[in-house]
């Protein structure tokens, strides 16, 4: 937090350009819907920000235990911010095990609000300190302020006909009036929504509305706060925004470019973390028409939806790794079949069930090459939660364009992640044109686009177009089946000649800062903003550095060998062991170099700059 | 939804040509599946629909090379899952009548999750499992309908798996349509296609199919001229399960509520000693007892054994999105993508 301050009576108002928050404590605490609201309010305040859930895998892992902790990170800035902080400035740990696990994140002097409740001595225990931190020196370095936020709550809700628990279970939203004064902001959106979301049960949702109102109040006249922290407008580019967390903007996307292409919108998902929310989103869209299948398993899902994209919808799948795995065999029909289909990979630590709620970008030679036989599919990476919408848009076009399966990686960062998002206007978006065949003369089921080398998209229903299509090797023009040689090396070559194809729908590659020289930083997916910031503070040390975040994985742009040749080294920093690296390696015969951390989260900007530094 | 390009079409009606597409039929000479795809192309005019409202959907194995032999929409995917396939296009275009073409391997070894899953979901699907206790494609290992002591080429000590029941999985899996026909005899097989047809939701009927390469003779004590009579139990609506060479045996039930085969003009047996044929009891006790019917003990039933009447899995999906239109009105896209939380930066 850099600071001006200004003394006005007891309280300093002090000015920032940007701090980070972040929310602990068990899992059963309303964590992340504390750091929902506070994010929430924050891009009412007019901030940029974004945000980092954390939370366990287990549902409701035993209370005051290391494995339940739950937390939220959120950065939120008067300038363009890309990741939600490296260092917390604001730690608030509602029990001891919350402290305990995320203390050491916390920066040098930062400030250190805790729930003074959650620290009795079974808390102590469970949390598994040897020592009380109140007492054994442990946190002399930070501003710490000991708050009884259960005890605030209860004696706050004293008049409320709620049960002792109920009432308890109130204190994240004092503990977030607390934050709100603290922060100098209008509590007011997280009213609106405690009373639109507990409007039928009024206990509830005056308990809620009481617990913010007097943290707000406390933190006033409580006296114990010396500062108050006043962050000014970011200076975002004009127009209308909201905020949006990744899986959101993708579902988002699908159902606008379904509209768009003026077909159906089917969705075929088996519910898998970090990808639910999306099955979510879609399947509270019928009025919209989408058709949402929760199927039996991954498989079917992926097998529905081929289905549906043979009888003309636009057709996606949403899992995570271990879906995609299940559904390589099917993904391969829809190859080999030549059908237009979205597969939405929300990576998660890997391999095997690994880490469900924790980000990794290890599924991308998976993407590439995770089928039998040579299946080159089209694949590409969305970077940011409100890049999703966009990405979801390209790939659902580029899909019924070439007709083909189209790999598009998430990842639970963006996925979970939010950020304030610029709302686009629907109608300037690029059109999708789709046209299904419905002229006998001359079909031929695989007969291609001079162009994209698309076969005709012929829909059951369709007079005289009856044909037939299947996983067995397809004769070239008429579709048949077909076990000779030369026709099985033609149509290998053929499909691979429609990702390759794809090129000439890729932008010329854009390089951030210099564009040539000394180091270029390749990214892909969600490595995008922590990169960006990084690069952004090597050019203000004079640094020259280039920064170059790929869309496509396959095909790569065509330019992309000269960028690469443009710099004398290639740095690579990737959450997986070297994927990208490994492809460009042997792709563009590059020396590239990786830089690979596989902790289940993103890169801190520091360490991004600090591995740029060693090859400056 | 895909609009009818066909409506009102009042074409001359088609013939068991139409229905043949131009591609050689590759089944074993003499192989059962002949039979069933020669009576299924007969009986397509009759169902009055022009061939581009029809789809044929398979999985792999011998019988899922059906759909290349219907000169119709068709789509031959991947082992086992076809009903999932099925599932998507009923939902896109709810108006295409869809087949699906299925073997016992197919069905219930690697496709039996999504076999259970359609038929509790119960879309507008008719499906055809050719039953020939063997997989035949893969030339010769047992099947989860193969006999426990089968001697394969993958159980060469004799097959230690026990024998699934088609039609009583499909009971099991609440199938609101269950029936049971021969390769051997087209016409009650004609007769079983059109009900399964006319039934809406999904129709599951085990066709008892012969693999004379790799199965000979695996259901003959069920099908042959002698012995058919004795062992095989004609399903007819409003009917005393009747059978035998004599028509004059019986399944009557005892006091203990079980069933046991009887002589009429025996022990004072009567006919009217003997149970009336009634699919339709939505209570499953009944339709159980006969999927559970086989030979030496019992004759086997063949025809409807089970057909009772459950929303269809579309048109719920259909007055989900009516329903859901009319509360909320037609969805404008550009307030979707707006949200209800926004803010305006100057």
């Amino acid at each position: 937090m850099t600071s001006t301050a200004t003394a006005s009576q007891s309280v300093t108002n002090t000015a920032l350009t940007k701090a980070t928050i972040r929310f602990a404590g068990d899992s059963g605490d309303g964590i992340q819907l504390t750091g929902t609201q506070f994010t929430q309010n924050s891009a009412l305040a007019g901030h940029d920000l974004s945000t980092l859930p954390d939370f366990p895998a287990e549902i409701r892992a035993p209370a005051g235990t290391l494995p339940g902790v739950s937390a939220f990170q959120i950065q939120f800035s008067s300038e363009e911010v890309f990741t939600p902080g490296d260092t917390p400035d604001v730690l608030v740990a509602m029990n001891a095990a919350a402290l305990r696990k995320n203390l050491p994140e916390l920066r040098a002097d930062g400030i250190l609000i805790v729930n003074e409740n959650g620290f009795g001595k079974r808390d102590i225990e469970k949390a598994g300190y040897e020592t009380h931190p109140f007492e054994d020196g442990s946190l002399d370095d930070y501003i710490l302020y000991k708050i009884p936020l259960t005890d605030l709550t209860e004696k706050a809700l004293t008049d409320s006909p709620l049960g002792t628990s109920e009432k308890r279970r109130c204190k994240n939203f004092y503990a977030l009036g607390v934050l709100f004064w603290l922060f100098d902001r209008n509590p007011k959106s997280t009213e609106d929504w405690i009373r639109a979301k507990f409007g039928r049960k009024a206990d509830i949702m005056d308990a809620n509305l009481i617990a913010l109102k007097a943290g707000h109040i406390y933190g006033d006249v409580s006296g114990i706060f010396q500062n108050r922290y006043m962050i000014p407008k970011a200076d975002l580019p004009p127009g209308l925004y909201r905020n949006i967390t990744g899986n959101t903007a993708l579902a988002l996307g699908f159902v606008t470019a379904a509209q768009k292409a003026g077909v159906t919108l089917f969705q075929g998902s088996y519910p898998i973390t970090p990808a639910s929310d999306i099955l979510h989103a879609l399947s509270a869209l019928r009025n919209y028409g989408v058709l949402t299948f929760q199927a039996e398993d991954e498989i079917a899902a992926m097998c529905a939806t081929i289905g549906a994209a043979f009888t003309g919808a636009l057709a996606i799948t949403s899992t995570s790794g271990p879906g995609v795995a299940l559904k390589a065999e099917a993904i391969g029909l829809a190859l080999m079949t030549e059908l237009p289909a979205v597969i939405v990979n929300v990576q998660r630590g890997g391999p095997s069930t690994g880490l469900p709620t924790k980000t990794e970008q290890s599924d991308l030679l998976q993407a590439m090459y995770g089928r039998n036989g040579d299946s080159p599919l089209p694949v590409l990476a969305i970077r940011s939660p409100g890049d999703a919408f966009h990405a979801a848009y390209e790939a659902s076009r580029i899909a019924m364009k070439y007709m083909i399966p189209v790999m598009l990686l998430s990842d639970g960062y963006v996925a979970n992640g939010a950020e304030p998002w610029l709302v686009p206007d629907v109608d300037k978006l690029e059109p999708i044109e789709v046209e299904f065949r419905t002229d006998p003369k001359g079909f031929k089921p695989y007969l291609r686009d001079p162009a994209t080398a698309a076969r005709p998209w012929a829909i059951p229903g369709t007079p005289n177009l009856e044909h037939r299509l299947g996983g067995l090797e397809k004769e070239h023009l008429t579709g048949n089946v077909s076990y000779d040689p030369t026709n099985h090396d033609k149509m290998t070559r053929l499909r691979a000649s429609k990702v390759s194809r794809i090129r000439n729908d890729i932008p010329p590659t854009e390089v951030d800062g210099a564009q040539k020289g000394k180091l270029l930083v390749l990214t892909w997916g969600s490595t995008y903003g922590s990169t960006w910031e990084a690069v952004r503070h090597a050019r203000a040390d004079g640094h020259t550095v280039g920064h170059c975040h790929l869309r496509w994985l396959n095909p790569f742009p065509a330019d992309l060998g000269d960028v690469l040749n443009r710099f004398e080294t290639v740095l690579i920093p990737e959450i997986n062991m070297g994927q990208l690296c490994k492809m460009i390696r042997a792709e563009y015969l590059v020396d590239a170099i990786g830089f690979n951390l596989v902790r289940g989260l993103p890169f801190k900007v520091s360490e991004i700059r600090a591995e740029i530094d060693k090859y400056l | 939804m895909a609009a009818d390009p066909n409506a009102g079409n009042t074409a001359p009606k088609l013939t068991k040509k139409d229905f043949s597409s131009d591609q050689d039929v590759r089944w074993c000479p003499g192989c059962g599946d002949y039979a069933i795809l020669a009576a299924v192309q007969r009986m397509m005019p009759d169902l009055g629909l022009p061939k581009e409202k029809i789809v044929f959907v398979s999985g792999i194995g011998c019988s899922s090379r059906f759909p290349y032999y219907m000169n119709t929409y068709g789509f031959h995917s991947i082992h086992g899952r076809a009903p999932a396939f099925a599932t998507g296009i009923k939902l896109v275009n709810p108006e295409l009548s869809v087949w699906l073409v299925t073997g016992d391997g197919d069905a219930l070894s690697i496709g039996g999750n999504h076999l259970l899953h359609i038929l509790r979901r119960n879309p507008n699907v008719n499906i055809l499992l050719f039953n020939n206790r063997i997989y035949g494609l893969t030339k010769g290992q047992f099947s989860p309908t193969s006999e426990v002591g089968k001697n394969t080429k993958s159980s060469p000590w004799g097959n230690i798996d026990q024998p699934i029941k088609p039609t009583a999985l499909a009971l099991g899996a609440n199938a609101t349509f269950v029936a049971r026909t021969i390769d051997r005899d087209p016409k009650h097989m004609a007769k079983i296609l059109m009900e399964a047809y006319q039934h809406k939701g999904t129709s599951f009927i085990e066709i008892l199919q012969n693999c004379n390469i790799f199965n000979d003779g695996a259901f003959f004590d069920v099908t042959e001229k002698d012995v058919k009579a004795d062992n095989q139990l004609l399903l007819t609506e409003g009917a005393p399960l009747i059978f035998g060479k004599e028509k004059n045996k019986g399944i009557r039930m005892t006091p203990a509520g079980l069933p046991e085969v009887v002589t009429i003009g025996e022990n004072g047996i009567s006919e009217s000693d003997i149970i009336v044929h009634d699919p339709t009891h939505r209570n499953r006790t009944y339709s159980n007892m006969l999927a559970d019917f086989d030979v030496p003990d019992f004759p086997v039933p063949v025809g409807v054994l089970h057909r009772v009447s459950n929303p269809v899995y579309e048109d719920t999906m259909i007055s989900q999105v009516t329903q859901a239109k009319e509360e909320k009105g037609t969805g404008d896209l550009q307030n979707l993508v707006t949200g209800k939380e926004t803010w305006v930066v100057e």
